[in-house]
């Protein structure tokens, strides 16, 4: 079991023809992704890496019987592209693009309400369960099958994660990037949720950071729902504040979004907390009474 | 993106948001002629990417064009300095001369976007000229809030819940809608992650008007909006995070003495995190982003090397798309061209990640190999501090 995506998720790449896209299919292909076509308005009929390519998602869907979207659409046509996925009523859809206007990501919200596709990301590195089912950028080769669930803000940060996860023996059920961008579509909470119920996940590494209060509401969750250990790290305890660190949703304004209000709210939801990056690995093993060198 | 508040008073006119008559002076004596064109009273303003410019001494009251003149020959070329702008201050290069009007009130109007249910908000207060942080914390019940549905925009009775809120008279409902909504249409057509007017005014006459303004522009809806673009003031901004995204790097100076380069955003503030654990203290923050090339690299370590109190460069690397050789390359190109006058730690990890090191090792440069991120930071900090490893 895994949460999300499994080895029978059938893949459409929205932005195959471009070189981000066309690059990243033929990793996903090499991972062992079904990716069943691509999209390019325009372009149907050609081929990227041996995948037919469609000019429109609802063409696609019904060549193919996807059930799963990955955007590697350009940040001014992004927004548009989810809806277009959304639309055509696959399961999920994950937006790998950065930088797509927040306003857009409003209407495309708003657009989204009430329909049953979910939206992970944007600006993320996607979600892999190991072994099965890669969409997305991270390399598919550090990962692991195993019983660790991994989400998070952050992209590198995740691959630090995982890595740890390896070395102290222990591998992953799924790892999901939510993204850094202040609107976006699943947060920590739909994935705790979905770990809480994957039989094949035993514990959970969190990893969160500074701006907005997602981390709290996340706590406040693993309190109140959650039976399985969860591990919790939050970056940017030494970021100043009114200045965005890199991702459009990590800024710590009006005094709120702070990494030591997450961490306390962590500690106050029994969450075992990861004092320093490079001890989210140890954190766990004690969590989970194993003896780690 | 920041502007001016006479740029952001140029754009909310064109949406219908009323503003006083004003105009801006790049020297005494274009501010005197705007006076006399006015006629007097008129309110002398510095023109600077901070607020509380009045308590600087920035806002100036004219009775006479020739005291417009004096105002603005004190105020052009003042080292302004404000709760904002931090102990060195701002250098004004121009005022905004406006009419002055009798205020009866002063309100609060703000809009941002409210990343909790994803939409916009209008938020205002009765308590004008404040901080809305301030407000927030002491007063939480003094904010009115709207959130608008994009579909339909803000709609008439939404700015009339505000406008009876703050208890505008019944007669100036109209001129408050009229305001508020051009004011949302502003917001959404500019792409701005914050537009505040603070205050609002009511005046004798019966006005409402934006007496000051504030616009801040979500940088990746720019693309589309030339017209804002050339608004944009790089005399206000650091030239050195100025010049970083110009190389497509993302890059925040800090206080500290190690200069920090990582590949993604979250990784790069768990490194500050890192090496404040062990004791030392970042110079900066740069993510590389997640597909730097050598010359990006390059472009990199310069910036790093230019900051004059970097003790210790850290580089710290996952390599996923990014392959550890091409950053070990890179690294090892900016080490020789650009000279290495401080210590270089570098701790590698991820995709190919072995040719790297030996690309680093056969390079003959002192570099620090570090084998995790915590050794990595702490040789950093030793190395800042001047001591052998």
């Amino acid at each position: 079991m895994s949460i999300f995506i499994n080895k029978d998720t059938k893949v459409l790449v929205q932005g195959i023809t471009g070189s981000v896209g066309a690059f990243h299919t033929k990793q996903m292909l090499e991972y062992g992704t079904k990716i069943v076509g691509g999209v390019t308005p325009g372009k149907a009929g050609s081929r990227i890496e041996g995948v037919p390519v469609f000019n429109s998602v609802y063409d696609a869907v019904k060549a193919t019987g996807a059930n799963a979207s990955v955007v590697y659409v350009p940040p001014g046509f992004a927004a548009d592209a989810i809806c277009e996925a959304f639309d055509a009523g696959l399961d999920i859809v994950i937006c790998i693009t950065e930088g797509i206007p927040i306003l857009d990501m409003v209407k495309a919200k708003r657009f989204m309400d009430g329909k049953k596709t979910r939206l992970v990301g944007p600006n993320c590195p996607g979600v892999i369960t190991p072994g099965e089912c890669k969409i997305g950028i991270m390399p598919g080769y550090i990962h692991t099958p195993g019983t660790i669930g991994i989400v998070s803000k952050s992209g590198t940060l995740t691959y630090e994660a995982v890595h740890q996860v390896t070395t102290i023996g222990l591998g992953q059920s799924t790892c999901i990037g939510i993204g850094g961008d202040p609107i976006n579509g699943t947060n920590f909470i739909d994935v705790l949720s979905a770990f809480q119920a994957d039989p094949k996940t035993e514990a959970v590494i969190m990893i969160g950071e500074i701006g907005g209060t997602a981390e709290e509401e996340a706590a406040a969750f693993v309190k109140a729902k959650m039976t399985k250990p969860v591990i919790g790290f939050v970056a940017g305890q030494t970021a100043p504040k009114g200045k965005r660190m890199g991702h459009a949703g990590a800024i710590i304004s009006g005094g709120k979004g702070t990494a030591a209000e997450k961490i306390e709210a962590f500690r106050a939801a029994g969450i075992s907390v990861s004092e320093t990056p490079s001890d989210m690995g140890k954190t766990l093993a004690r969590r989970l009474g194993l003896n780690v060198k | 993106m920041n502007i001016h508040e006479y740029q952001a008073k140029a754009v909310l006119s064109r949406y219908g948001v009323a503003v006083p008559k004003g105009k801006v002076a790049d020297t005494p004596a274009e501010a005197e002629i705007i006076a006399e064109e006015f006629g007097t009273p008129v309110v002398v303003k510095a023109q600077i990417h901070a607020g509380g410019r009045g308590k600087g001494g920035g806002v100036k009251f004219a009775k006479t064009p020739a005291e417009a003149r004096e105002y603005a020959k004190q105020i052009i070329g003042m080292t302004l300095v404000t709760h904002q702008t931090g102990p060195q201050g701002k250098k004004v290069k121009r005022v905004l001369v406006e009419q002055a009007g009798r205020i009866k009130r002063e309100l609060y109007l703000g809009m941002v976007i409210d990343r909790g249910v994803s939409r916009v908000v209008m938020m205002a207060s009765t308590e004008g000229g404040m901080e809305i942080e301030t407000v927030a914390a002491k007063t939480p019940e003094k904010i009115l809030k709207e959130w608008v549905d994009p579909a339909v925009g803000l709609m008439p009775f939404q700015a009339r819940k505000l406008a009876f809120g703050l208890g505008i008279p019944g007669e100036l409902t109209g001129k408050a809608v009229k305001f508020m909504t051009g004011l949302y249409k502003a917001f959404v057509d500019t792409d701005c992650s914050l537009a505040e007017i603070n205050p609002l005014v009511l005046t004798e006459d019966g006005d409402i008007v934006a007496l000051d303004a504030k616009m801040n522009f979500d940088g990746n809806g720019l693309f589309r909006h030339k017209d804002i673009e050339v608004l944009r003031d790089f005399d206000e901004e650091d030239p050195t995070e100025t010049e970083a995204s110009r190389f497509g790097l993302s890059y925040i100076s800090l206080d500290g003495t190690i200069g920090c380069m990582v590949n993604g955003a979250g990784l790069a503030m768990a490194t500050m995190d890192m090496i404040k654990h062990c004791g030392g203290s970042p110079a900066n923050f740069l993510d590389v982003g997640g597909g730097a090339s050598a010359e990006q690299v390059t472009n990199a370590f310069r910036l790093i090397l230019s900051d004059a109190k970097v003790k210790a460069i850290l580089v710290n690397i996952f390599g996923g798309i990014m392959r550890c050789d091409i950053i070990a390359e890179g690294v090892v190109t900016a080490a020789k061209t650009l000279g290495l006058s401080v210590p270089l730690v570098v701790r590698l990890e991820g995709t190919n990640v072995e040719k790297g090191k030996e690309i680093l090792a056969a390079s003959k440069l002192n570099i620090i190999s570090a084998a995790d991120m915590g050794d990595a930071a702490k040789k950093a900090v030793l190395a800042a501090a001047g001591q052998a490893n």
